[in-house]
């Protein structure tokens, strides 16, 4: 057992029991929570393969962003979760089913396969293009070259989230008063220049 | 040395634990915008597995990809769950039936 493989176990060990308890917890704070904690075993995961930039990437959105935006929602809406017992009973039969036969036809594949990736001879980015640079680097050389078109349609993607949120959860609240600088703009016959002599008033 | 299969595995073992987390679940929507964050972690554990084993860096530019889309769907899902919840005052999955689906 080297290092490698025991700090493997562990991380995936915490990852699936966190993640286990992202879909069994009554409380959804605390969902959020074991989420994030899986969200950190995957990233030092990623640092046993070498991926360190996209370790740090996760660590950043997903637990950062991601994760923090989960936890204000869960936090500011008031959830009235009234669950009646049989009601969650209904539904464990079809879902442990379709469970296990996903899980045993995955394992039962995978356990029965040893993947020769060493054939494999085309390969469109191989690492040793990259010797003697960070994984940052390699990344951005690749990410910002071949990949550029799906970079930016992925800034676009993003764009979209952007807008379509604020557009849905934008509303006009009633009684509130608001400036309309487009209605003041426009007023005209309402407004008097007076040319105040000194020392004397003005009639209003 | 740690193989491939132990990596394919272990996603496989998080990508099920999402489709039961969305399978079993009945209370919010919420706990299932969560099990869709897990199934897209457990793709792109997958990616970056064959990216290392590969000795190719095409998994990891993708993985990036799926990250961002990931967090694009988290934002808008959040979204439509905070106006859903404001509009019909719930979101419990039993109750959100406006389709008669």
């Amino acid at each position: 057992m080297t290092a490698q493989l025991l700090t493997f176990y562990l991380f995936s060990v915490v990852i699936l029991i966190s993640s286990l308890m992202v879909i069994s917890t009554k409380n959804p704070v605390h969902s959020v929570l074991f989420l994030i904690l899986s969200f950190l075993n995957a990233a030092g995961l990623f640092v046993i393969l070498h991926a360190e930039f996209l370790a740090m990437i996760l660590i950043i959105v997903y637990v950062g962003a991601v994760a923090v935006l989960f936890l204000f929602v869960v936090m500011m809406l008031d959830f009235k979760t009234s669950i009646n017992k049989d009601n969650i009973l209904q539904y464990i039969p079809i879902g442990i089913l379709i469970g296990v036969v996903f899980i045993a036809e995955l394992i039962i594949v995978l356990i029965n396969t040893k993947f020769d990736l060493s054939n494999i001879q085309v390969l469109p980015n191989p690492l040793s293009d990259f010797t003697g640079k960070s994984n940052t680097e390699a990344i951005g050389s690749v990410l910002y070259t071949d990949y550029i078109l799906y970079f930016q349609l992925s800034g676009v993607i993003l764009l979209v989230a952007m807008i379509g949120s604020i557009v849905l959860t934008l509303r006009e609240r009633e009684g509130v008063k608001r400036q309309v600088v487009s209605e003041q703009l426009q007023r005209q016959g309402k407004i008097d220049l007076v040319d105040v002599k000194s020392g004397k008033g003005v009639d209003i | 040395m740690i193989e491939l299969n132990q990596f394919l595995i272990l996603s496989a073992l998080l990508f099920a634990i999402g489709v039961i987390g969305i399978f079993l679940n009945r209370k919010n929507v919420i706990i299932i915008l969560m099990s869709i964050e897990i199934i897209l972690l457990s793709v792109n554990l997958n990616l970056i597995a064959f990216s290392y084993f590969l000795n190719d860096l095409t998994g990891q530019i993708f993985s990036l990809f799926v990250l961002t889309v990931a967090a694009a769907e988290a934002a808008i899902g959040l979204a439509i769950l905070v106006i859903y919840n404001r509009n019909a005052g719930s979101i419990e999955i039993e109750k959100i039936n406006a389709l008669k689906g």
